[in-house]
C-alpha cells in the first residue's frame, strides 16, 4: 500500500542555496509526523517546497499517487495540501474571522471544517472575530492560522513551527487540538524544534540536518541519545 | 589593456565629429545639435534614473528654467548668451536644491509624480513672467546670438554665414558639453562616491552599513544633474531662438524622448545613453515622415525593451558576449610580471 | 457669496478628478502599480463612448454602458499580458511600460481621431442647473459628483464585504502567503484592473460630456488624479475623494482670482499638504 504523501529524493534551492539534498519521506493517512532539527536544517525548505512555494529541481511529490512538484501553489492547496506557515503571516488588512474565511478562497463544496465547528474548537476566536489578525496574542494568532488552513478542507496539514515564541501553556492549548483534526480526517506534518512536543504528538518522526533526513523512526524506538546525534551532527563513530 | 584603446577611440570619434561642420551641411550640423543635446540631457537622466534610482519624470524643469535663465540674461540684462548658458546651469542647479527639499521626501513613484507635479507648476508659474512674453513666449532679440563671442572667428575659419556660424558654435558646444558630461560621468561613476552610489542601488542596507550616506549622495547627483540639463537647457533655446511655457518645460520633447533613448540603450550602464542616442537618430531618420507613427514605435520598442532585455540594447550586449569595454568597477591590481 | 459659489463650484470640479483619481488608487492600493498611462486609457475610454454612440445612435450614457464590459476586458488583458510581467521590487519597469504605452496610446488617438477635440452630446441636460440653497449648481457637475460618491461607496463595499475585496487586500498584504489560500495573485491584479477600468469609463463620460477632450489632454488628468490619490494617502478611497476635493476647491478658488491660475492653485494645494503630510492625509496604518 503507497502512502498518503510521498516523498521522494527532492533537491530545492532557497535562492542560490541548495537547501534539501534527496528527501524522502512519507506520511501515511491519519498519521502525524513530526520533523525536527536546528535552525537552517532544511525543515521550512522542505514545507515551501511541498506546497509550492519554494522552487523543486529534483524529486518527486506524490499526494494519493498525483505528482505535486511541477505545480503552482494554489493548485496543490486544490489538491489537498495546506500549510501553517512559520510566523503565522495573518492578514494584517483582514479581521480574525476574514483571515479564517479566506482560507476557504478556492474551496468547493462542503466539506467537515466551517466557523462554527472552528468556534467551537478555538473559543476565544468567536469573542475577537471581529478584530484585526494581527492584534491578537501570538497564541491566538497561531489558533487563526490554523483554522485558516483547516478552512480548507486539507488531506494534509502542514505545521511550521507551532510553537515558536510561545508559552508551554499556550503551546498546550494549541496542541491540544489535534485530536480533533486528525478526527475531521486530516494527516499531519508538524515541524518542531520543541523535540518533547514533536515525540509527544507524531506517530512517526524524521530528524533533518543541513538539506538531509538523518534519523527517522517511531518515538518509542528512538533513543535520546540517537535524537540528540542526529539533531546536532556528533558522530560517535 | 581595454581601456588603453577605448580613450583613443572616444578621442577619435570626437575629432571626427568635431570636423562634421567643416565638411556637412548646415541642416546636418543643426540635426546633431540636437542628437547631442539628447544625448546631455539622457546621460544625465541615466545617472538620475539608472545609478541613483531617482526616477524623474520632471527634468524638463531644469531644460526650462535654463532656457528662461539664458533669455532673461539676453534679453533682461543684456549679457552674452553664451554666459547666459552658465547661468541657465546655475539656476537650474540653485532651483533643484528647494525641489530636492520636497521631491525628497516622497518614495519611488511618488517621487515621479512630484517632480512632474513642480515642473508643471514651473511651466505655469513661467507663463505669468509678463516681461518674457507671458503665456506666448519670445524670441531672442535679433542679433543677440550672431555677437555672441566665438562666432566671428568661426565665420572667419570656415567663411559661412553669420547664422551658419551660430549653428557651428553652437554645435561644438553641444559636442564639447556631451563629451565631458560622458568623461565626467565615467570618472565620477569609478569615484568612491560614484561606487557608493553604485552600492546603493545594488544593495541598500549593505551601502549604509559601510558607512555610505545614500540620501546625501543622491542629493548631489540630483543638484549636479540638474546643472548639466540646465546647460544643455540654455544652449538648446540659443539654437531654437523662441521660447515659450509649453516648448521650454515640455514632457515630450525633454523627458520621454530622453528615457525612451535610455531605456532602449541600456538604463544604468555609462555606453546606453550613446547606444540609445543613436537608435533614436536612426529611427528618425527611418520615421521622420511619419509623424505620429515615430512616437509609437518608440513607445513599443521602450515596452519591449522592458519585457525581454531589461538592461537595454548595451546591457545584453554585455551579458551575451560577456565582455566590457567601459568597466565602471575597479579590477584587481595585476601582479607586474 | 461669490465665495460660498466657488467653494460650491469646487468641490463638485473635485468628484470629477476624484473620478479621474478612484481607478488609479485600487490599482495603487492592492499591487503598488503607478500606471502612468491611466490618464491616457480615460481618453481613451472617452472616445470608445463617442464611437459606440455614433455607431448605434444611441445617448452617451447607454453607449457608456456598453464601453464597461469592453473596457474591463481591456484592463485584463492589459494587466495578464503586459503588466503583470514587470511587477516586482524594482519600481523602474512598470513606471517605464506604463509610460511607454501612455505615448502609444496618446499616438494612436491622434492617428485615429486627429488632432481635432471632441465633446459627448449629451443634449439639453448639459444646459440644466438648480438651486441648492443660495447658489444655483449646474446639473451634470451635480450628476458627476453624485457618481463620485456612488463609485467610492461601491468601490468600498467590493473591497470591504466581498470575498473578491478580502482577496484583494490579503494579495495586497502578503502575495505569497495569499497564494497558500489558494488566490492567483495575477489573476487578482487582472480583475482589479479591469475593475480600475470600469471607473475610468465612468470618469471618461463626464470628462467627455463636461468639456471638450483631444488626444493630448490624458498627461494632464493623470496628474490631477495623482495628486489627489497621493494627497488621500495610499491605499484609502474615501482619502482620494478627500484628494480630489482638495484639488477642486483649490483650483476654483485660483481660478476665481485669476483664470490663469487655476491649475497653478491646484498643484501648489498638493506641494503644499504634502510638506506637511508627505504621507497624505488618510495613510493606511500598516505601510
Amino acid at each position: 500500500m503507497s502512502a498518503l504523501l510521498e516523498i521522494s529524493g527532492l533537491t530545492a534551492h532557497y535562492g542560490d542555496f541548495q537547501a534539501l539534498f534527496g528527501v524522502d519521506l512519507a506520511l501515511e493517512a491519519g498519521q502525524t509526523v513530526a520533523i525536527i532539527g536546528a535552525n537552517g536544517a532544511g525543515k521550512t525548505t522542505l514545507m515551501r517546497a511541498i506546497t509550492g512555494i519554494a522552487k523543486v529541481t529534483a524529486g518527486s511529490i506524490l499526494l494519493n499517487g498525483a505528482e505535486m512538484s511541477r505545480r503552482a501553489a494554489p493548485d496543490i492547496l486544490t489538491a489537498g495540501i495546506a500549510m501553517v506557515p512559520e510566523g503565522r503571516k495573518l492578514f494584517p488588512s483582514l479581521t480574525v474571522e476574514e483571515n479564517l474565511r479566506i482560507g476557504a478562497h478556492a474551496r468547493q463544496g462542503n466539506g467537515f471544517w466551517t466557523l462554527e465547528r472552528l468556534y467551537t474548537l478555538f473559543p476565544i476566536l468567536r469573542e475577537r472575530r471581529d478584530h484585526p489578525g494581527t492584534a491578537l496574542s501570538g497564541g491566538q494568532q497561531q489558533m487563526v492560522a490554523i483554522g485558516r488552513a483547516l478552512m480548507s478542507n486539507p488531506t494534509v496539514l502542514l505545521c511550521d513551527e507551532l510553537s515558536l515564541g510561545l508559552a508551554p501553556v499556550v503551546i498546550r492549548e494549541i496542541y491540544a487540538a489535534f485530536p480533533t483534526i486528525r478526527e475531521s480526517g486530516t494527516s499531519i506534518i508538524v515541524v518542531e524544534q520543541d523535540i518533547g512536543q514533536a515525540l509527544k504528538v507524531a506517530d512517526h518522526v524524521h530528524c533533518m540536518m543541513e538539506g538531509r533526513v538523518t534519523l527517522s523512526g517511531r518515538p518509542a524506538d528512538l533513543s535520546r541519545e540517537a535524537i540528540h546525534d542526529a539533531y546536532f551532527g556528533v558522530n560517535h563513530a | 589593456m581595454r581601456q588603453k584603446l577605448t580613450i583613443p577611440l572616444f578621442l577619435a570619434l570626437l575629432a571626427v565629429m568635431a570636423l562634421v561642420p567643416l565638411i556637412g551641411s548646415r541642416a546636418l550640423v543643426q540635426e546633431l545639435f540636437m542628437v547631442l543635446c539628447l544625448l546631455v540631457l539622457a546621460l544625465n537622466w541615466n545617472m538620475l534614473a539608472g545609478f541613483a534610482g531617482l526616477m524623474s519624470v520632471g527634468q524638463q524643469l531644469f531644460v526650462g528654467v535654463g532656457g528662461y535663465a539664458m533669455f532673461a540674461a539676453v534679453i533682461l540684462w543684456g549679457m552674452d548668451p553664451l554666459a547666459g548658458v552658465l547661468i541657465g546651469g546655475v539656476t537650474a542647479a540653485a532651483i533643484s536644491v528647494p525641489v530636492a527639499f520636497f521631491a525628497f521626501r516622497l518614495n519611488g513613484a511618488y517621487f515621479a509624480i512630484g517632480t512632474w507635479a513642480v515642473a508643471d507648476i514651473a511651466r505655469l508659474a513661467f507663463g505669468q513672467w509678463k516681461a518674457l512674453g507671458g503665456g506666448t513666449g519670445t524670441s531672442l532679440p535679433k542679433g543677440a546670438a550672431q555677437d555672441m563671442a566665438g562666432v566671428v572667428p568661426i565665420r572667419a575659419l570656415l567663411d559661412v554665414s553669420k547664422a551658419a556660424a551660430v549653428d557651428v558654435m553652437t554645435y561644438w558646444l553641444a559636442l564639447a558639453l556631451a563629451a565631458v558630461m560622458l568623461a565626467a560621468s565615467w570618472v565620477f561613476l569609478r569615484s568612491r562616491m560614484g561606487l557608493g552610489l553604485q552600492a546603493v542601488r545594488d544593495n541598500p542596507v549593505a551601502a549604509r552599513s559601510v558607512g555610505v550616506d545614500p540620501t546625501r549622495l543622491k542629493a548631489l547627483v540630483f543638484v549636479l544633474t540638474a546643472f548639466g540639463t540646465g546647460l544643455a537647457g540654455g544652449l538648446i533655446f540659443i539654437q531654437i531662438g523662441r521660447i515659450s511655457p509649453d516648448a521650454a518645460f515640455s514632457l515630450l520633447d525633454w523627458t520621454a524622448f530622453v528615457i525612451f533613448v535610455v531605456v532602449i540603450g541600456g538604463i544604468g550602464t555609462l555606453p546606453g545613453p550613446v547606444i540609445g542616442v543613436l537608435v533614436f537618430y536612426a529611427l528618425e531618420q527611418l520615421l521622420a515622415d511619419y509623424g505620429t507613427v515615430y512616437l509609437i514605435v518608440l513607445g513599443l520598442i521602450g515596452i519591449a525593451v522592458m519585457l525581454f532585455a531589461r538592461r537595454g540594447l548595451w546591457g545584453t550586449f554585455l551579458s551575451r558576449s560577456g565582455f566590457d569595454p567601459l568597466p565602471l568597477g575597479h579590477s584587481a591590481p595585476k601582479s607586474a610580471t | 457669496m461669490i465665495w460660498l459659489d466657488t467653494l460650491i463650484q469646487g468641490i463638485l470640479l473635485g468628484g470629477l478628478y476624484a473620478l479621474f483619481a478612484a481607478g488609479l488608487s485600487l490599482v495603487f492600493g492592492i499591487m503598488r502599480l503607478v500606471n502612468l498611462a491611466h490618464g491616457d486609457l480615460i481618453v481613451l475610454g472617452a472616445y470608445l463612448i463617442l464611437g459606440l454612440g455614433t455607431a448605434t445612435g444611441l445617448h452617451p450614457f447607454l453607449a457608456a454602458a456598453l464601453a464597461l464590459p469592453l473596457m474591463f476586458a481591456l484592463g485584463w488583458a492589459l494587466q495578464s499580458a503586459l503588466l503583470n510581467r514587470v511587477l516586482g521590487d524594482d519600481i523602474l519597469p512598470p513606471l517605464l511600460v506604463t509610460f511607454g504605452l501612455s505615448v502609444v496610446i496618446q499616438n494612436a488617438l491622434l492617428m485615429g481621431f486627429s488632432a481635432d477635440s471632441r465633446k459627448l452630446p449629451i443634449g439639453p441636460i448639459e444646459a440644466q442647473s438648480l438651486p441648492l440653497g443660495p447658489v444655483t449648481v449646474g446639473a451634470m457637475p451635480l450628476i458627476t459628483f453624485g457618481s463620485a460618491i456612488v463609485v467610492i461607496l461601491g468601490l468600498n463595499w467590493l473591497f470591504y464585504h466581498t470575498a473578491l475585496g478580502r482577496a484583494f487586500r490579503a494579495t495586497s498584504d502578503d502575495p505569497v502567503t495569499a497564494q497558500l489560500m489558494g488566490i492567483r495573485p495575477r489573476r487578482i491584479f487582472a480583475v482589479a484592473t479591469g475593475i480600475a477600468m470600469v471607473v475610468a469609463t465612468i470618469a471618461a463620460l463626464y470628462l467627455g460630456a463636461r468639456a471638450n477632450f483631444d488626444p493630448a489632454i490624458g498627461p494632464a488628468r493623470l496628474l490631477y488624479a495623482f495628486e489627489a490619490v497621493i494627497i488621500g494617502g495610499l491605499g484609502s478611497l474615501w482619502g482620494t475623494l478627500a484628494g480630489g476635493l482638495v484639488i477642486g476647491v483649490a483650483q476654483a478658488m485660483g481660478a476665481a482670482i485669476n483664470p490663469e491660475w487655476q491649475i497653478l492653485a491646484g498643484h501648489l494645494a498638493f506641494v503644499a499638504v504634502l510638506l506637511v503630510r508627505p504621507r497624505g492625509l488618510f495613510p493606511r496604518a500598516n505601510d
